[in-house]
């Protein structure tokens, strides 16, 4: 690999860096407001459920899996706790509620792909349909609104960082530090790059892949969390389409669909706050709101091509020359 | 395992293996001591992968017992197994292109504190485990840029990493260039020398020969020798492994090709910076042409440009006088087929049936003009012939998918797929590469039935008698230029190697052309 395409793979390798640079420096220019502290801050906060959905989707896709059901996760969190704090249950409460629902979505498909051996598209599909039934049976199809303390969660600040941020940023680092520097972490790449030698080499395969959807289930729950302290009502439309969201959110940042490449930095959180960069601009320049899923999907596109590039000149490269005129 | 009894080893008595009821395994016994390394031979099928399964914890057999230095030994999956030191190197390259090489090599137990790996640690010890097998690399690498030849050390280092002290070896040399395989066998020696014990499956009798002590021969499930290397000839081991005498493994060929025969396949001035320079040949009707070199001399890029699978920027290609050009497709709609190297890779469509992979290429004459519809009894009908033509082996059913056949029968069905399609020149990637003997004279045959049906066959091999035995005619290639051409009447195989090492020796061309 000579100088210049090591280069060009690095900056590809980057490339949702690039891609965000290039977004922020366009609005910038474009809209006075956009580069401003507040407004930084604002897409961070707004950003930070999408972006723990995706972290646990990252997880799930690294194995070369998928998980459809996080949306439908997040609204029977949401549901359950909804019911508890109407029925004037301790936030406390709500909040394990919320995570046990969460567990328990993730040990169900867990269950469903690891020990049953179902695809996970088709599990997942089959959870996303009984989660949304289940939310819609025990809300009754009504919005619940919720008492005070979960709105106040999305105004709390540690050290001066608004909650949500801080949860953001602490579970995406420890995320990319189990990606990375833990023995669960390898196993996953590993099986995200070959299955069937992940199994030869002795890795508890059926393990690992339990313990990816375990995650994603958890970290969905925590979303919702975040997204509830911003919206203060659990709606019948609760974390719908949240998966696709979260799957966009992975891929923008370089997680590939195949399994065994990405991770969450720069991966699902640079994704993140691209797309919310991206939302918060346009209405910052008075867009017309039908447009949004339109520039939305032309970003996915630009990524995916960028990652087609890198995939080819890596094919590119590995091919060995026979001789040197 | 404290009490380790030294000169035990690894011990198998009466075990056996039935797949659906039916015996793949027949009760063996079989043993194998430290510091020794024990070659074993089998056609494919004969049950090699099988044992090697059981014993490296993969599969559980039906009956018998296994004892490691003298302790009942039973795992119940590969993980067990490794952890009490039976380590074991597959066929195919079983690494994670994306991980480095330590990461690799600690897979399982990577050195942690707190649950972070300490990767300063493990570079360390992945250094001296890659010292050990003659590698120099910086240990972060990602395997994604190692050839394959490093690969399969890496491979070795990872059984190194266990501490194995039983290593078996699934053919693992397969993917090896000559100079990598004897360093390969150089390491095994010396890991044998570490009281390691060893058990080295192979399909080239020669280097079994060479580098082994003790020699077992398994057919269709049943062990058939196990002697001391000294003891037994190649032509012995070959009888044993087919059961009967053989006569000739390549079936005598009389140079019948007409200088006058037509020319049907034309190649002018074929280059493409960096892959091939200045490629001429001819094929005539009738003619079985070899193309020999070495590894990496250009000879499958060659015939992938020939198909149409890459490009070329100078050079024509004539099929039957008219030029050929474009995609894969339309070149086999014009009578051109490729059979390429890597079977598993690049040749058949594993989960697909027999008659899905042999109908591929030529559905096109069977399904009707308008809406592309098969015609399902044709279908069959040319399928039964065809299977029958290349003596696919009459017990499997043609909806059986093709990752159950052996390399042979699988090897059949890729050429009833091209047969199928009628082609005129067909070229023949390492067409016998991983095939038990028998199914190799098989394929020689079909080879020769096809060019003498007037076709022509252009074929590609690393093995030299091989090409000697079965060719009209042989091109040389090295370096990405033709660097030779021989008749078999003046085959000489040190003539046809010092071609092949031509550009190598930056020789003029002149002199080695004939």
């Amino acid at each position: 690999m000579n100088r210049f395409n090591r280069t060009v793979m690095r900056i590809l390798d980057q490339s949702s860096w690039g891609l965000l640079l290039i977004v922020w420096i366009c609005l910038s220019l474009l809209s006075n407001q956009f580069f401003s502290l507040t407004n930084l801050m604002n897409i961070c906060v707004q950003a930070s459920s999408t972006t723990i959905v995706a972290v646990g989707m990252t997880f799930v896709l690294l194995t070369a899996g998928v998980d459809l059901s996080v949306g439908a996760t997040m609204f029977v969190a949401a549901a359950v706790a909804g019911k508890l704090a109407v029925a004037n249950a301790p936030f406390e409460v709500c909040l394990l509620a919320m995570l046990g629902m969460g567990l328990a979505a993730g040990l169900i498909n867990a269950f469903l792909i690891s020990r049953l051996g179902i695809i996970p598209f088709v599990a997942t599909l089959g959870s996303l349909y009984i989660g949304r039934g289940f939310g819609l049976w025990l809300t009754e199809t009504r919005a619940i609104a919720l008492p005070q303390t979960f709105l106040a969660l999305g105004t709390k600040q540690i050290w001066g960082i608004p909650l949500p941020i801080a949860l953001m940023l602490s579970i995406s680092v420890v995320g990319q530090l189990i990606l990375t520097q833990t023995r669960f972490g390898r196993h996953v790449l590993a099986i995200g790059c070959d299955r069937a030698a992940a199994e030869k080499a002795g890795i508890p395969t059926r393990n690992v892949i339990a313990g990816v959807y375990v995650i994603a289930g958890i970290l969905a729950s925590l979303g919702a969390l975040i997204s509830l302290s911003q919206l203060g009502t659990v709606s019948p439309t609760f974390g719908e389409q949240r998966e696709f969201a979260a799957i966009a959110v992975a891929v923008i940042g370089g997680t590939s669909l195949f399994g065994g490449r990405g991770g969450i930095f720069p991966g699902a959180l640079i994704g993140a706050l691209l797309i919310q960069s991206v939302e918060s601009g346009l209405v910052m320049l008075n867009a017309d709101p039908y447009l949004y899923p339109v520039i939305v999907a032309s970003i996915i596109f630009v990524a995916v091509l960028l990652d087609g590039f890198r995939s080819s000149l890596v094919r590119r490269l590995q091919r060995r020359p026979i001789f040197i005129p | 395992m404290t009490a380790r009894t030294p000169k035990t080893g690894l011990e198998i008595r009466k075990v056996s293996k039935a797949f659906n009821r039916v015996p793949v395994l027949h009760p063996l016994d079989l043993c194998i001591e430290p510091g020794r390394i024990l070659g074993l031979l089998g056609q494919n099928g004969a049950g090699k992968s099988t044992l090697m399964n059981i014993l490296g914890g993969n599969l559980q057999p039906d009956t018998g017992e296994m004892r490691l230095h003298g302790a009942p030994y039973t795992p119940q999956s590969s993980r067990e197994a490794r952890r009490l030191g039976v380590g074991m190197v597959h066929q195919e390259l079983n690494l994670f292109s994306n991980l480095t090489i330590s990461e690799n090599l600690f897979l399982i137990n990577p050195p942690t504190k707190l649950g972070l790996i300490r990767r300063k640690q493990m570079n360390r010890a992945a250094e001296l485990l890659l010292k050990q097998v003659g590698l120099a690399l910086d240990p972060a690498t990602l395997v994604s840029q190692l050839s394959a030849g490093q690969q399969q050390l890496v491979e070795l280092a990872r059984v190194l990493a266990d501490d194995a002290q039983i290593v078996l070896l699934d053919e693992p040399t397969t993917s090896l260039s000559d100079g990598e395989t004897a360093h390969f066998m150089q390491l095994i020696r010396r890991l044998a020398q570490e009281s390691r014990a060893i058990i080295w499956i192979s399909h080239a009798i020669d280097d079994v020969l060479n580098h082994c002590d003790r020699v077992a021969v398994l057919r269709d499930g049943a062990l058939v020798a196990d002697e001391p290397t000294r003891a037994i000839t190649a032509q012995g081991l070959v009888q044993k492994m087919i059961g009967r005498p053989v006569t000739q493994l390549y079936p005598a060929r009389n140079s019948t090709v007409k200088a006058q025969a037509k020319v049907i396949l034309r190649v002018d001035n074929l280059s493409q910076p960096q892959i091939i320079a200045d490629i001429n040949l001819e094929l005539r009707a009738g003619e079985v042409l070899g193309i020999f070199g070495l590894m990496g001399a250009g000879r499958s890029e060659f015939a992938r440009i020939l198909m149409g699978l890459d490009r070329h920027v100078s050079g024509t290609i004539w099929l039957n006088q008219r030029i050929l050009r474009g995609s894969p497709r339309r070149r086999s709609q014009q009578g051109l087929g490729l059979v390429t190297e890597n079977r598993r890779i690049d040749g058949i469509l594993p989960e697909s049936s027999v008659t899905e992979n042999m109908s591929l290429v030529a559905i096109d004459r069977f399904v009707t003009a308008i809406g592309g519809w098969i015609y399902p009894q044709r279908l069959r009908l040319a399928i039964e012939s065809m299977r029958e033509s290349v003596q696919l082996q009459s017990r499997l059913s043609n909806s059986q998918a093709l990752k159950t056949l052996s390399g042979g029968n699988q090897q059949k069905t890729i050429l009833g797929k091209w047969f199928l399609n009628d082609p005129r020149v067909l070229i023949l990637d390492e067409p016998t590469r991983g095939i038990d003997v028998a199914a190799k004279h098989e394929v020689y045959q079909l080879i020769h039935h096809f060019a003498d049906r007037g076709n022509g066959a252009l074929v590609i091999s690393s093995d030299l008698d091989e090409l000697l035995g079965i060719c009209d005619r042989l091109l040389v290639m090295s370096l990405g230029r033709i660097t030779g051409e021989f008749l078999r009447s003046t085959f000489d195989r040190e003539r046809i190697l010092t071609a092949a090492f031509a550009q190598h020796l930056r020789l003029s061309r002149g002199a080695q052309k004939q």
